[in-house]
């Protein structure tokens, strides 16, 4: 370079600088993916039995028993009759224009994401009200997997595991899990600290002041983290079915490719009725948690 | 009041400095530093300065200040929810700054427990299950705990609203349901902070004729917080004055009201009526001899003393003590003098 051209133009590093840094990263991963890739497919096996037996569960029950399940459970958490028929209603008209088979599919999808978030979010979210310093570690990783781009984890995911289910799951968690963590963080820092207090003036143990008083008093945020968490996933269906996942996402996917303008109309719809139920039948919990849960 | 002396709760030369080096400050607190010197140029703050105290077994010992005067930092040193900078508590004859973690929290489920200002109940539970929380984290099983959580709001007047939740209830309510929470786990001493000062005046004196009724059957030993002398005076058997961390003025209700050790004390005492807080004991005259035949007991308070002299024929009265022996005398007017502040008037001319 001649002299003082570093003024004009960015000193970036020389191209097979670049070149090298990103073959060898490659090449690294290639082959961690190529000697554990197995391995770590294994670990994951109990994942996938878990998701094909809910998708069964969810394709193999008689329709009206599925609805019925679903009205009892919106009756059980809302006791709102308007509820229950609008969800009815949704379900028969999804029945009717033939989503069926894969509304149960993505229904399957989120009931294992949702669990595993809980399994995995509410650890870590107990974790960092704990400590200031779990805290304030996993923060920016939080940030991190809700701004980067899901197709650029898929990569890595998919050269680890291939395209399939549960690699579409990963990401989908990936995504899905940071607001229960939040959520569970924030609610249980928000407990008053008064009501702590006499917790411990009481002699109460970690474990009794967690079960007895933290959860409980945190379950409403905790339930609004499951509802973000189910909203989230909702969200990611198109793309994990860009590697496998199935349910309402592969007929849009096509849709978008073959310019179906109708098919991705309707399945698009299904997806926000999905999202509709969930979102009612958390919310509704949730705020019946809450009745008595306020002090004046 | 008790005859029994014995003392439960003693605190000895303790200090409490918040800051980021607070062992660093002491020898400065020692040397005399202010407080206000100390959190201008040391950046940490005084909370509680030299302060020894005992606390007789069975008796009301009522810690009174102002906010901000360390009181509700003193009473968290004593199931140790604060820890001290330096200094001693010892309860029952130990020290409770070397219990480990296990024995903290069985000191804190069998011997002491405590009542909140803004009554800190779980707000998803019911009255019920609020009041045998201590008892079940005791490890006694749910049902004995809900036996003796009922027995106990039967005794603070709430039966039939065992299964409110506490947001349905008033501000008296709740605090009968922190009241029946803490005496429900048995424990010796029971700390309450501020444990009326939330409540309207009307609720807040029969909260404490319930507290002295309670007291009189149970005699436990309570350690209570508060920022009204009025409050302090009526159930409280000792009194200390705290103010900016140090603890100005120990004594019994008459002590405080009849010798105040300085102006900020006098300032409080002011306004008292005296009449219903100093006893004849402490105004008569030693003389033996019975001159008219009429008697007031010892014990008897000023006001009820001056309504006595006044329905009888006699100015003066002999005054005997509880077995009718006469230990002094009493006159009308010494009774007025000492109820109007005439005495300190002419002490002041």
């Amino acid at each position: 370079m001649e002299d003082g051209g570093w003024l004009l133009r960015f000193p970036e590093l020389s191209r097979d600088a670049l070149r090298a840094i990103k073959k060898s990263f490659d090449f690294g991963y290639r082959q961690f993916s190529r000697t554990y890739g197995e391995a770590i497919e294994n670990v994951f096996e109990p994942l996938l039995q878990f998701l094909i037996w809910f998708e069964d569960f969810f394709t193999e029950t008689p329709w009206m028993l599925i609805i019925l399940g679903i009205a009892t459970l919106a009756w059980l958490a809302s006791r709102s009759w308007k509820l229950v028929i609008g969800i009815v209603v949704s379900f028969m008209l999804i029945g009717v224009f033939g989503m069926w088979e894969h509304t149960m599919q993505t229904m399957a999808m989120i009931v294992v994401c949702t669990i595993l978030a809980l399994i995995i979010g509410l650890p870590i979210g107990i974790l960092m009200s704990r400590y200031d310093r779990a805290q304030s570690a996993i923060m920016p990783i939080l940030d991190v997997m809700q701004t980067m781009p899901s197709f650029v984890y898929l990569i890595p995911v998919v050269m680890l595991l291939g395209i399939g289910r549960v690699p579409g799951l990963i990401a989908v968690i990936i995504y899905a899990v940071p607001p229960m963590i939040r959520l569970t963080n924030l609610g249980i820092r928000l407990v008053d600290k008064e009501v702590l207090e006499a917790a411990d003036a009481f002699g109460a143990s970690y474990w009794q002041r967690l079960t007895g008083v933290q959860i409980p008093l945190a379950m409403p945020n905790i339930m609004a983290g499951v509802n973000q968490t189910i909203m989230m996933a909702l969200a990611m269906v198109v793309i994990a079915s860009m590697i496998g996942v199935r349910g309402l996402g592969q007929p849009v996917l096509k849709a978008v490719t073959n310019q179906y303008f109708a098919v991705g109309l309707f399945n698009g719809l299904a997806i926000v009725a999905l999202a509709i139920v969930f979102d009612r039948i958390t919310q509704a919990y949730g705020r019946r948690l809450q009745e008595h849960t306020e002090l004046r | 009041m008790t005859d029994n002396d014995d003392v439960l709760i003693s605190v000895r030369n303790l200090c409490k400095i918040f800051g980021a080096k607070p062992q660093a400050m002491v020898p400065l607190v020692a040397r005399g530093v202010s407080k206000d010197e100390l959190l201008a140029d040391h950046g940490h703050v005084l909370g509680l300065c030299d302060i020894n105290l005992d606390v007789r077994r069975g008796t009301v010992f009522v810690i009174m200040g102002l906010s901000g005067s360390g009181k509700s930092t003193l009473i968290r040193h004593f199931n140790r929810i604060i820890n001290p900078t330096t200094g001693s508590v010892e309860v029952a004859g130990k020290n409770i700054l070397e219990f480990d973690a296990t024995a903290l929290r069985n000191f804190r489920r069998h011997d002491i427990s405590m009542v909140f200002q803004r009554f800190g109940l779980l707000p998803h539970r019911t009255v019920i299950d609020n009041v045998s929380f201590g008892v079940t984290i005791q490890g006694v099983s749910e049902e004995k705990a809900r036996e003796r959580a009922m027995s106990w709001i039967e005794r603070v007047g709430l039966s039939g609203f065992e299964n409110y939740f506490p947001s349905q209830l008033s501000g008296g309510m709740q605090q009968r349901v922190g009241l029946a929470r803490a005496l429900a786990t048995d424990a010796e001493i029971l700390l309450m902070d501020e444990a009326f000062s939330s409540l309207d005046p009307l609720i807040r004196a029969d909260m404490q004729d319930m507290l002295l009724s309670l007291q009189a059957e149970l005699k436990k030993t309570i350690v209570f917080i508060t920022h009204d002398l009025d409050e302090a005076l009526k159930i409280g058997d000792d009194i200390a004055i705290l103010r900016d961390g140090r603890m100005i003025q120990q004594g019994d209700a008459q002590q405080i009201v009849l010798n105040p050790i300085d102006d900020y004390v006098s300032s409080f005492v002011k306004d008292i009526n005296r009449g219903r807080v100093v006893r004849v004991s402490t105004i008569m005259e030693a003389v033996s001899t019975n001159a008219n035949g009429f008697t007031i007991t010892a014990d008897t308070l000023l006001e009820q003393a001056l309504g006595e002299l006044c329905d009888s024929e006699y100015d003066s009265a002999c005054v005997v003590d509880a077995d009718g022996k006469a230990v002094g005398a009493v006159n009308m007017q010494g009774v007025v003098d000492v109820i109007t502040r005439r005495d300190c008037d002419e002490a002041a001319e």
